[in-house]
């Protein structure tokens, strides 16, 4: 890895680079008087496909803190950040990468958050598994061949949050009868955005990419809870345990409440319920085993 | 162009949609119906070109070019389904620097091993290749030329080179790179049972109740089998998964019970199971008594170094496989000091999880298929860890019928089809025959047409001794087809480049690209690939697959098959045989190697004709077109003399007319009467063994032994070759990802597959990073006794490993890992150890 010790530690705004950042600043506001509509219109709004570095803040916030230094593109060991240039989508001078080319790394120590001197890229992120650059999304399950029943799995594969972040839901694929489907699921509890998937995607275009997370997800209306979840939470049931339920139920039949239901036990076979010495039967009581 | 009312509503939708996002689409994409994609395009039938699965795809032809490809719906292997490598197949032809003329060594217009490479005419490559055959024929003997073929070769181009070495130049030196992959598997097969390839099929997937992997990462390295097993596993009530491997792979994903052991354990784990079964008495004793004989193998037998390596001159029985009969008891005696204690001290692996494996070995009522790959075979101990799992199975006889199998999977497309069963091993001749007995030697020279003796008695140089014989300047010559055993090799700079770079070889590398083999050679052949010429595979399941030649080879570039038949028109029959060989066949005097063997009124019996299918597309055949006769279907129907006809010296191998192949996904064999085989040595199921021989309804014969019965033998835990130590502290365990081929020629060349995992990196601990001052990501040197190589350190990939042991996978040219490998062999089978050799690592 490219990046010293020495880098990281030189932490403080030299005055070659205030000076060097005032330029910028002041060719910025040069800018925005040639042409401050097309500026402001291109402020606003980040293409969906351009990724802040971890720690970005929220875009807004972002675009208020960020001086257009270029310290963190400058530190980037795999050279994958850019800064937007005049006439892109990106606001001019601010730092993004573009997944499908040039995923972030996910560098452990990472070197871009340090230098940003005005706290733009968020000193607090010290761990880069706990960045959130994006969302990668599986946009297309017509095409993504997991979906086809296809053995791929690269985004699981190369994602760096293994089995975390992606995980695979094995399915019967119902097609050919006898081969399951490997199908590729994103979970935003960890994914970080890196985008490592998206470049990775072995198709034309992308099946998986990374949106920024405001585009990439729902969002549960605030009264719903998950029951099942709320109960785990709570150790047991938030209203008073169901009451003890008894059947009418014909013989070699029971029911099993919170389980399988109505089960018929099977007259024959290895799983015959009943002892060979009847008294074990007549002692079980009902719905024993 | 009819415009469907579902088309309508959809282009409007889309019309609509563009419009409310504001996007303008391009004409084309709005166009109301685009042209159908497969207009023109010819539809054919092939078998994938990569892995022992055996999946059937269909490839689109325009214009003299693949232009399309799908999984075939109709094959029963894959129904319609591939991985991530058959999606790209036609991409694989079609690299950028596909070799199309023949390249020399040159140096002032001639010669030299120095030199550079120059392109040359076919005529002056074989000229000078043929000169340097000459010399070393002359010089040393047939031992002084030697032949390294492929699993991934044709049946036929396998066949044709068989029958150059063995009936033409009379030396067995004639080895596959199935040395490195299966050949610790057939050497179990040929003691246990005495005839090669698995008794089971891939129908055992569905009807299995546990399946358990031993050293076989199925997950990554047999994706569409591993897409079967799983489904079984969520559609089956009561089916288990068990996995065990050196460090968790991706198939721990699946597992019920995954267990990491120590390397080399595996040998401790299934003693301590069949004690398991003997000491709770599970085992099935009816058929162990009229199945079974019990013997034991010699032990402390080295590791297939070179003899003056002070481990061989310590070991009493290097080499030795001699197998001993002893009784149930004595067995039972054997594998007593195996206990649980013991196994789980031994491997690491806890005793709850060993001993939930040993249960469902031991129950009746459990249908248990094993699955094995590279991590049994390579191994130095290979045969017996193969056998040590079929005791397991015969003692609970819990074999050959659907569901419990005991099944050895091949890593290569062919390994069985080629390598395996038309006899392209050094020991070998066609149908599981072998050189060192003068029946086997006696039959094919009738088929064959030879005088008596022609063959060689001697077993040839095996792949690894090849590489130690060309170092040590004994053979002089080498021709390399359809492989990349530069990259492959273990212990690059000791022994294989200072073979190949020696002044006074000759070597011919027979390759589509400039792989790294290429590189290391003095002649290099541009080839054909794959369905640029008909061709066959046989899969893991004894499925023999054919296709037609879909396309031609770019420029100059011809196929193994006719490289190695045109080769023999340079030897006159008095430069490769005795006088006294030729005085018995005076009508051979004065002939080419290529008459007598190839146009011997077998080879050469159908005459130039039009390939066709049921469609009436008509195919090219290139050979043919050369040749003037149908050398694939010659040399097929003659090799099937070997397999179908009324005396074969071993029955059990028949197969089907050439014909039938076109027509069918694959048949899977021993074919008799047209009909396939699907589990072998049961009544019922195998032809083979039949009640009228007084066979029980649904018993089992072993037919492979003159007795009827298979061997169980006893083999115990012995060390590895090469052990962690203070100075190499860490494991090294090498093998493949799903997403690409072997060394990558191919599937690196697919830009999607390489941006997809485009370096080697070494997967370890993060703990063993951390304390050799490494990150995930940072570029560590890895070095063993024998070379080092940088790569990038992975702490969080696909496979998790547990401190103390590494894994690289070798696909990459770019970090040749098998400069760190040792070349350490099984030495009954001497099939080398990739998974086990010891390294240090640093910051690079």
């Amino acid at each position: 890895m490219r990046h010293s010790v020495e880098k990281s530690k030189d932490r403080g705004v030299s005055r070659r680079q205030f000076i060097g950042q005032t330029l910028k600043t002041a060719c910025g506001v040069g800018l925005m008087g040639m042409g401050l509509g097309f500026y402001s219109k291109q402020a606003s709004t980040l293409p969906a496909m351009a990724v802040r570095p971890p720690g970005a803040l929220p875009e807004d916030e972002f675009l208020g803190a960020c001086i257009r230094c270029g310290a963190c593109v400058r530190d980037c060991p795999y050279d994958i950040l850019k800064l937007g240039q005049l006439g892109d989508e990106v606001p001019t001078g601010t730092p993004y990468f573009s997944a499908r080319t040039g995923p972030c790394e996910m560098c452990e120590d990472i070197p871009c958050i340090p230098v940003c001197p005005t706290n733009a890229l968020d000193h607090a992120l010290t761990d880069i598994n706990e960045a959130r650059m994006g969302l990668a999304v599986v946009v297309d399950q017509e095409t993504c061949i997991a979906f086809l029943g296809l053995r791929c799995e690269v985004c699981f594969n190369v994602c760096p949050i293994r089995g975390d972040a992606i995980t695979l839901d094995y399915q019967h694929n119902a097609r050919s009868g006898k081969h399951a489907l490997f199908i590729p699921i994103v979970h935003s509890d960890a994914c970080t955005g890196c985008g490592l998937c998206e470049k990775a995607c072995i198709l034309d275009e992308a099946a998986i990419k990374v949106f920024p997370t405001h585009l990439a997800k729902g969002e549960l209306g605030k009264h719903y809870r998950l029951g099942w979840e709320e109960k785990e939470k709570a150790g047991g049931s938030l209203v008073a345990p169901d009451a003890k339920h008894e059947y009418h139920l014909p013989e070699g039949v029971r029911y099993d409440l919170q389980g399988k239901g109505l089960i018929l036990d099977a007259k024959s076979g290895d799983e015959i319920p009943v002892s060979s010495n009847p008294l074990d039967t007549l002692n079980r009581g009902l719905e024993g085993k | 162009m009819k415009l469907t009312r579902r088309d309508f509503i959809k282009s409007n939708a889309i019309a609509a949609a563009a419009t409310a996002a504001g996007v303008t689409l391009p004409a084309a994409k709005t166009a109301l119906a685009a042209e159908d994609p497969n207009a023109g395009v010819r539809w054919d039938k092939a078998a994938c070109r990569y892995c022992g699965t055996g999946c059937s795809v269909l490839m689109g032809v325009k214009d003299g070019k693949v232009v399309a490809s799908q999984g075939d719906p109709d094959a029963p292997v894959n129904k319609g389904l591939n991985c991530i490598k058959g999606y790209f197949l036609p991409k694989i032809l079609y690299g950028e620097d596909r070799l199309t003329k023949p390249l020399l060594r040159k140096k002032n217009g001639q010669y030299a091993k120095d030199g550079d490479f120059e392109e040359v005419s076919w005529d002056e490559a074989f000229d000078v290749m043929a000169e340097h055959w000459k010399k070393a024929l002359k010089e040393k003997g047939p031992s002084g030329v030697g032949m390294f073929g492929s699993g991934q070769w044709t049946v036929w181009e396998g066949y044709a080179a068989s029958k150059l070495m063995k009936a033409g130049f009379r030396t067995n030196n004639l080895d596959p790179n199935a040395r490195h992959c299966m050949a610790s598997a057939v050497g179990a097969f040929m003691r246990a049972f005495g005839i090669d390839e698995p008794m089971g099929c891939y129908d055992d997937l569905e009807h299995a109740d546990v399946f358990v992997l031993w050293g076989a990462n199925m997950a990554e390295m047999h994706p569409i089998l591993w897409s079967r097993l799983t489904d079984t596993r969520l559609t089956k009530k009561g089916c288990e998964v068990h996995v065990l491997s050196t460090y968790e792979n991706r198939c721990f994903e699946l597992a019920d019970n995954g267990m990491v052991f120590v390397p080399q354990t595996d040998l401790a784990i299934l003693n301590y199971i069949a004690n398991y079964i003997i000491q709770n008495k599970a085992y099935n004793k009816e058929f162990i008594d009229k199945h079974v004989n019990f013997t034991k193998t010699a032990t402390d037998i080295g590791y297939g170094l070179r003899p003056e390596d002070p481990r061989e001159k310590a070991a009493k029985n290097a080499g030795k496989g001699k197998l001993t009969k002893i009784s149930f008891e004595e067995y039972a005696e054997s594998v007593s000091e195996y206990t649980l204690e013991k196994a789980s001290k031994m491997s690491g692996v806890p005793k709850d999880k060993l001993e939930k494996l040993a249960k469902v070995y031991a129950d009746p009522n459990k249908k248990v298929s094993s699955y094995w790959t590279m991590g049994f075979n390579q191994h130095t101990r290979g045969v017996w860890v193969n056998g040590l799992l079929y005791n397991v199975h015969l003692l609970m006889g819990k074999i050959s019928e659907p569901g419990n199998s005991p099944f050895s999977l091949t890593g290569q497309p062919s390994a069985c089809g080629t390598a395996r069963e038309v006899g392209t091993f050094s020991h070998r001749l066609p149908a599981d025959l072998v050189v060192m007995k003068e029946p086997h030697r006696k039959f094919a020279e009738k088929i064959w047409k030879l005088p008596n003796g022609t063959i060689n008695p001697k077993k040839g140089y095996h792949a690894v001794l090849m590489h130690r014989m060309l170092k040590d300047g004994k053979m002089n010559c080498y021709w390399q087809q359809c492989n990349n055993n530069m990259q492959a090799a273990a212990n690059l700079n000791d022994e294989s480049l200072p073979g190949w770079r020696h002044p006074d070889n000759f070597i011919t590398v027979t390759d589509p690209y400039p792989t790294v083999s290429a590189q290391a050679a003095d002649l290099i052949l541009p080839t054909a690939m794959w369905i640029e010429k008909e061709g066959a595979y046989g899969n893991a399941e004894r499925r023999t697959q054919f296709w037609r030649q879909q396309v031609k080879a770019p420029g100059e570039a011809r196929s193994d098959l006719w490289q190695t038949m045109e080769f023999a028109r340079r030897f006159k029959m008095e430069e490769v045989w005795t006088p006294e060989l030729l005085d018995q066949m005076p009508e051979y005097k004065g002939k080419t190697l290529f008459e007598v063997l190839y146009e011997n009124g077998q080879v050469n019996q159908f005459p130039k004709q039009e390939v066709t299918d049921e469609a009436g597309n008509v195919y090219q055949n290139d050979e043919m077109e050369d040749f003037g006769f149908y050398a694939q279907k010659g040399l097929f129907e003659e090799y099937r003399m070997f397999n179908s006809a009324p005396d074969v010296i071993k029955k059990g191998h028949e197969m089907a007319p050439y014909e039938s192949y076109h027509k069918a996904r694959g048949i899977r064999w021993p074919v008799i009467d047209g009909k396939e085989t699907l589990w072998r040595f049961r009544e019922g199921y195998d032809p083979h063994v039949k009640t009228s021989d007084g066979v029980a309804k649904g018993d089992v014969k072993f037919y492979g032994k003159p007795d009827g019965k298979a061997n169980i033998i006893f083999a115990p835990y012995e060390p590895p070759a090469e052990v962690p130590d203070k100075d190499f502290d860490l494991w090294l365990c090498t093998g493949r990802v799903l997403e690409h081929w072997h060394s990558g020629s191919m599937t690196r060349r697919v830009p999607e597959l390489y941006r997809a995992v485009p370096d080697a990196v070494v997967f370890m601990h993060k703990k063993d990073a951390k304390k050799r001052r490494l990150r995930n990501g940072a570029m560590a040197k890895i070095s063993s006794r024998r070379g080092e190589i940088v790569c990038r350190v992975e702490t969080r990939g696909r496979n998790r490993m547990p401190e103390g042991l590494v894994f690289i996978p070798w696909f990459d040219a770019g970090r040749l890992v098998n400069k760190l490998t040792l070349d350490a062999t099984d030495p009954l089978s001497k099939e080398t150890d990739y998974k086990k050799c010891a390294v240090k690592i640093s910051r690079a």
